[in-house]
């Protein structure tokens, strides 16, 4: 073998997911999937039937006496803290005390023998409950004036004069409707109790640190008593950063107080009605515009249904309105949050974090003012883009990557977008029925946490002495592939091939203090953690290298599966081993900590976003104006990864992404009834996108020749949330095709989730205002 | 009587005589084979990542069928192999549709994994060669995933086929496998248990009926995709569960001179082989209606039995005019099908007495049948609406109309103001705007999670009218779904 040969699995190469050949034989583990414990109990949690009462008395005899039954829990056999606030907050109790907030709140734990009978056995709770009147809707929401958690108002120039003074004004409202996670594998903790304090808790978590804090919390523990564990999440998509707190504090107080193992795995239905969702959001908007259709004024509330509790309702809303500007100049600008509590389950993390309610709510500015003028949506998006003298965001970030240009001009050629509109208006003018839309929308996403101290990671790995290495970070896996990427990593600094590059579950007894796997950042921190601790061992062998074999440091290489030392070239795990009898420690950890950012959120200023990810899509959809029913025909979609660490794997989030995109603003519907209870609680009722609602045709291509210009990982970009919002251009598309039936005359208003029903009681509203508008009747 | 179901596991022979009646395929698996490969994803029947093959033979070969093991009794899987994802790799080799998987970056979290290769791995059963895209999508619509976006997984299930998928250890063994099957077909009814809880699974029509009318408290069951549900999200414990499923003539399906005889055990998937010819608007809706893995073991027989106000097949036959034929222990009687639910809830159906079969009439020359769904998805979504019409024309005036809808009232329902407003009337635009009205007085729909009522009134107003368009303008597209899938 010559040192030439390349690595297998180094950067920049389509490796598969390393747990591939596991997930399609079964034997890639997850949590429920682990040999049990002798004598584990299986626990339930009993849940409130009512939005908002006052517990007048919890009788739980019938549930204790129930066959199978050892323990049951409530808020008064919590030895610590009973409180899981992931910002601190002390607003989230983990078992009720004295009222309830929401229909779904926990209330007591059961532990049972088997899953079977604690689950039978909740049923049995006799509650008494005084009902209070619950703050369900928007417009009770904002009569009741409660907020969550903090607003934040983001500013620059003078909107309200601005406004004022602009030739052309518009206002509006919109409405965006939240979302499920619909993670497959359900929320889940193993707690398996230790010696003195100790616990273990194996779970399905983004956030093995905050499960850690929590559970030391609710035990009344230091945190060195407790050890999260993940190997793999069945997906997560945001719902298991705090979201499985709940369940692992629960595990933890029944492990600690039987001296048994214990796990929960809540049913489908509970999962639901129990955790946070997407925000679902209503925007209320003012622009002011020139008759070009330049943007001048944009005066924006966002205001959010939060739910019960904070959790993170803070910098999600933040976010929304850090991306309520996507790629658009506005030249004076007022943003506010209304972060709204509702007696609902306590929205959090979902994919986008915000960003996505923020930019769909641009993008109907955009589209307003098209209407307004007649134009083409996409003129007047490309008319508003940030540009040289344009160039900065509502929160005082300078934007200095902009490709938003090039892209949309790319992709615009590339989808033949203005053939296509001829073509389009020439079929909907001859097809009375189904009638076709075409949108094209873009998306610019900052990328770091905006809390700045979440922005570092860390990272452990050992050389053994046979050359193979063992790899571990504070990152989850939750099927993005962050395990793969980093292990390319490790593999190109060490030059060898990534199946010597053993890939471990992720713990804080490694890697301690770790921030969630949010944000996009997995692989931009993760990755940079790893590379310095490979670039410490490296240093060390260097340095042995050069006393042992007495050559010069510039002389000794890291070559494919070699080492090159002077003029010889040395196996890798021989040179290794050499290092070894040297007496050359082989293990090092690694840190990160993005450069660059800062933020002020009491000013609004600053730099949250160390870069921006960009990309667009091309939407064609056809729809029944019979029924509303409606299908995305086409996607065309060109994303900037910068240089892609792993272009299969960034396809397929950039792919999965516009899909689950997709499903939240067309078929994915939470309804709650006038009791504020989930009625949509199970895939029989929510309906995310099934195979035959993927595009047909959907052409996606990676950016080419567009390394980040910032010092990232090998110059790649964050892929995991920006893809989502590509879907937007799904949206627009349906609004497109609706406006049909107006001739294009009157903004549709199209609210989301565009359900058929949405979508059909909108065209026959556009049906009948244009009716009006020409003095004829409906 | 037997006491014991008696099944294969991959190759393995396997005899129970202690059953829980009501424990799931899935449990069985997870807990008492510790074969974890499996997933549970909903408990209902809905996202697909709990699927198995069940292998059965049926008139002298072997049927592979995908099916749900959350929502599917143990007990059913008397004389079948069942197959996980476990059996596929075999000498330490993938599969053709794992490795194409793999190949395709075809997982993610890989939780539902399982399921969809279990359902690859039965399409390459059914299909010798690569099918279209839209069949690809009805062998997944069973199958949910949340990370893909599933166009991996398509690209996966083509691949496959260039892997020589058919020729596998499973292709090799097929006919030991039959002949072992072949040799637990005793022609015996099961009784399982004594006390309180009791499975009973009985060979013949003539034993079910007697069993049944003996006792008439017991829970009959076929495909349970409706009784599972009771079990894994009600906590309820029938004492007593018959299952239908081993009697042959129970699931017989024939074609006479002027209607099919559809038994009331015969699945989704066959009676929909015998419709597509005759009644293909009725094929799509059932299509549509459940999964292939729900249609592998859900019956016509049971949708209609079970009365549930939201089945998608009473109205597509009440507007065939289909009538059913009950049985209680020797005596048999027959009504209209539309005679049979009487309110919410409620059939007239007596203790103990079974629906044995239900006869379907063939479309006359001169009728148009057409059904529609409306839901919001398209696959595998319980239906916001649902119209069925079968109008018989002649010389351009309705002569006679049957329109059904379900979605609009407490049970399935015809709309009989609706259906005066055609009748002895040309079919023409004033009359279709007429009867459309009519449809107001006729339905008083209410506004729930799937859909609101003004909206559920107007689609059943529209989908009448797509009818007539359909009938009148056959140039016009109007369809997103199905044969005419518009946009593909």
């Amino acid at each position: 073998m010559n040192g030439e040969t390349a690595i297998k699995g180094g950067v920049y190469s389509a490796q598969r997911h390393d747990s591939g050949h596991k997930h399609v034989a079964g034997s890639a583990a997850y949590v429920d999937d682990l040999t049990e414990p002798q004598g584990l109990l299986h626990l339930c949690l009993g849940l409130s039937s009512v939005a908002h009462a006052r517990l007048k008395q919890v009788n739980l005899d019938a549930v204790r006496a129930a066959p199978g039954v050892v323990l049951v829990l409530t808020a008064a056999d919590i030895p610590g803290a009973n409180d899981i606030s992931p910002t601190h907050r002390h607003d989230e109790p983990i078992l009720a005390e004295g009222s309830v907030e929401y229909a779904g709140q926990p209330i007591f734990v059961v532990a049972a023998t088997t899953r079977d009978q604690a689950r039978c056995a909740v049923r049995l709770a006799e509650i008494d409950y005084e009902e209070l009147p619950p703050v369900l809707s928007f417009a009770e929401a904002k009569a009741s004036g409660v907020m969550v958690t903090e607003p934040m108002t983001l500013a620059r120039g003078d909107a309200s004069a601005a406004l004022a003074k602009a030739p052309r004004r518009l206002k509006g409202q919109l409405a965006v409707g939240g979302q499920e996670h619909f993670y497959l594998e359900s929320q889940i903790a193993l707690a398996i109790p230790g010696e003195d304090d100790e616990v273990r808790v194996i779970c399905s978590t983004q956030h093995p640190t905050e499960i850690q804090t929590m559970v030391a919390g609710a035990l009344g523990v230091p945190a060195n008593a407790v050890t999260t564990e993940v190997r793999r999440m069945g997906g997560a998509f945001g719902g298991k950063e705090t979201q499985g707190n709940l369940f692992a504090a629960v595990a933890a107080l029944v492990a600690k107080k039987t001296g048994r193992a214990a796990k929960i795995r809540p049913d489908r239905d509970d999962d639901f009605v129990i955790t946070g969702k997407r925000h679902d959001f209503l925007i209320d908007y003012a622009v002011g515009f020139d008759d070009a259709g330049r943007i001048l004024a944009v005066d924006m509330t966002y205001a959010a249904r939060c739910g019960w509790s904070a959790d993170l309702s803070g910098p999600v809303t933040d976010r929304t309105l850090f991306h309520a500007d996507n790629c658009y100049y506005f030249p004076d600008v007022r943003l506010a949050s209304e972060p709204l509590k509702t007696n609902t389950c306590s929205h959090t993390a979902f994919r986008g974090f915000g960003g996505p309610q923020g930019m769909i709510g641009g993008e109907r500015l955009i589209e307003e003012i098209a209407f307004a003028l007649g134009k083409d949506p996409l003129e007047v998006r490309k008319l508003n883009l940030y540009g040289p003298g344009r160039d900065m965001t509502p929160y005082h970030q300078q934007v200095e990557d902009n490709i938003a240009p090039e892209i949309i001009a790319k992709l615009e050629a590339d989808c033949a977008y203005w053939a296509r509109r001829e073509e389009i208006a020439a079929f909907n003018k001859a097809s009375p029925v189904l009638k076709r839309g075409l949108a094209l929308t873009p998306v610019k996403f900052g990328i770091s946490f905006t809390l700045t101290a979440y922005n570092q990671a860390g990272a452990l790995v050992h050389i053994y002495r046979d050359g193979s290495i063992h790899l571990n970070h504070g990152g989850t896996e939750m099927g993005q592939g962050l395990y793969t990427k980093v292990a390319q990593v490790v593999a190109e600094a060490f030059q060898v091939d990534i199946d010597k590059v053993r890939i471990t579950a992720t713990s804080t007894g490694k890697v301690p203090n770790t921030s969630a796997t949010a944000a996009s950042s997995g692989s931009d921190i993760n990755g940079m953690a790893a590379l310095a601790a490979c670039n410490t061992l490296k240093g060390r062998l260097v340095a042995f290298a050069q006393e042992n074999w007495e050559v010069p440091g510039d002389q000794v290489a890291f070559l494919p599966g070699f080492v090159r030392v002077g003029n010889q070239k040395i196996a890798f795990a021989d040179f290794v081993n050499a290092a070894y009898l040297g007496r050359i420690s082989l293990s090092s950890t690694g840190f990160y900590k993005t450069p660059k950012i800062h933020w002020d959120r009491a000013a609004g200023k600053g730099r949250p976003f160390y870069y921006y990810s960009y990309g667009a899509a091309a939407c064609e959809v056809i729809v029944d104006t019979l029924t509303g029913e409606n299908r995305i025909a086409r996607v065309d979609i060109l994303h900037d990864v910068g240089s892609s660490l792993n272009p299969a794997l960034d396809l397929g989030q950039i792919e999965g992404g516009f899909v689950q995109g997709a499903g939240w603003l067309t078929s994915e519907e939470l309804w709650w009834d006038d009791q504020g209870r989930l009625r949509t609680h199970a895939p029989s009722t929510y309906k995310i996108p099934a195979c035959s609602d993927r595009p047909r045709i959907f052409n996606v291509e990676l950016l080419k020749d567009s390394p980040n210009r910032e010092e990232t990982i090998y110059r790649s970009k964050a892929v995991g949330e920006p893809p989502l919002m590509l879907a937007i251009s799904v949206l627009h598309a349906l609004s497109d095709a609706v406006a049909s039936v107006a001739d294009h005359r009157l903004c549709p208003h199209l609210d989301a989730p565009a359900t058929p029903e949405r979508v059909l009681m909108t065209i026959e509203r556009l049906r009948a205002e244009v009716a009006e508008l020409d003095g004829r009747v409906a | 009587m037997r006491g014991e179901i008696r099944f294969l596991l991959d190759d393995a022979p396997r005899s129970l005589s202690q059953l829980d009646p009501t424990m799931t395929l899935l449990d069985y698996l997870r807990q008492v084979e510790h074969l974890t490969g499996t997933k549970e994803g909903c408990n209902e029947g809905d996202c697909g990542a709990c699927t198995v093959v069940v292998a059965r033979p049926q008139a002298g070969r072997l049927h592979y069928r995908a099916v749900n093991a959350c929502i599917q009794f143990l007990g059913t899987l008397d004389g079948c192999q069942l197959l996980t994802v476990e059996h596929l790799a075999k000498a330490g080799q993938l599969h053709p549709v794992q490795q194409a998987m793999v190949d395709c970056h075809g997982s993610q979290c890989g939780f539902c994994t399982p399921g969809f290769v279990m359902s690859l791995f039965a399409m390459t059963r059914d299909h010798e060669s690569v099918p279209d895209e839209s069949t690809i999508d009805d062998v997944l619509a069973g199958n949910l995933c949340r990370c893909t976006g599933y166009a991996p997984i398509v690209r996966a299930a083509q691949q496959a086929y260039t892997l020589d998928p058919r020729d596998d250890a499973f292709a090799a063994n097929d006919s030991a496998t039959l002949k072992q099957l072949i040799a637990l077909q005793d022609g015996e009814s099961i009784g399982i248990g004594d006390g309180l809880r009791r499975f009973f699974a009985p060979a013949g029509l003539d034993d079910l009926a007697a069993l049944y009318e003996a006792n008439p408290d017991a829970t009959l069951t076929a495909g349970a995709t409706d009784v599972g549900l009771w079990v894994t999200k009600d906590m309820k414990r029938p004492h007593t569960l018959i299952y239908t499923g081993r009697v042959v003539e129970l699931a017989r399906i024939e074609e006479t001179g002027d209607s099919v005889e559809i038994g009331a055990g015969a699945t989704y998937t066959d009676a929909m082989a015998k419709l597509a010819r005759h009644y293909p608007d009725m094929n799509e809706v059932i299509r549509r209606l459940g999964s292939l893995q729900i249609r592998n073991v859900g019956t016509l027989g049971g949708n209609v039995a079970n009365g549930s106000p939201i089945g998608d097949s009473p109205p597509l036959l009440i507007a065939a005019g289909a009538t059913l034929h009950l049985r209680k222990g020797r005596v048999r009687r027959s009504l209209p099908l539309e005679d049979f639910f009487l309110a919410y809830g409620r059939q007239d159906r007596a203790p103990g007495e079974l629906l044995e079969r239900i006869t379907l009439p063939l479309p006359a020359a001169n009728t148009q049948f057409r059904a529609y769904k409306v839901s919001k998805r398209f696959d595998q979504d319980i239906t916001a609406v649902l119209g069925a019409f079968n109008l018989t024309l002649e010389d351009g005036k309705v002569a006679a109309a049957r329109l059904a809808y379900g979605g609009l009232a407490a049970v399935p329902k015809r709309a009989e103001k609706a259906e005066s407003a055609l009748v002895g009337r040309p079919w023409s635009e004033p009359t279709v705007t007429q009867a459309m009205a009519a449809l107001a007085e006729d339905f008083q729909p209410i506004s729930d999670w799937r859909a609101g009522k003004d909206y559920r009134l107007k689609v059943a107003q529209n989908l009448l009218r797509r009818c007539y368009i359909e009938t009148t303008e056959p140039a016009t597209a109007t369809r997103l779904a199905g044969r005419a899938r518009f946009g593909s």
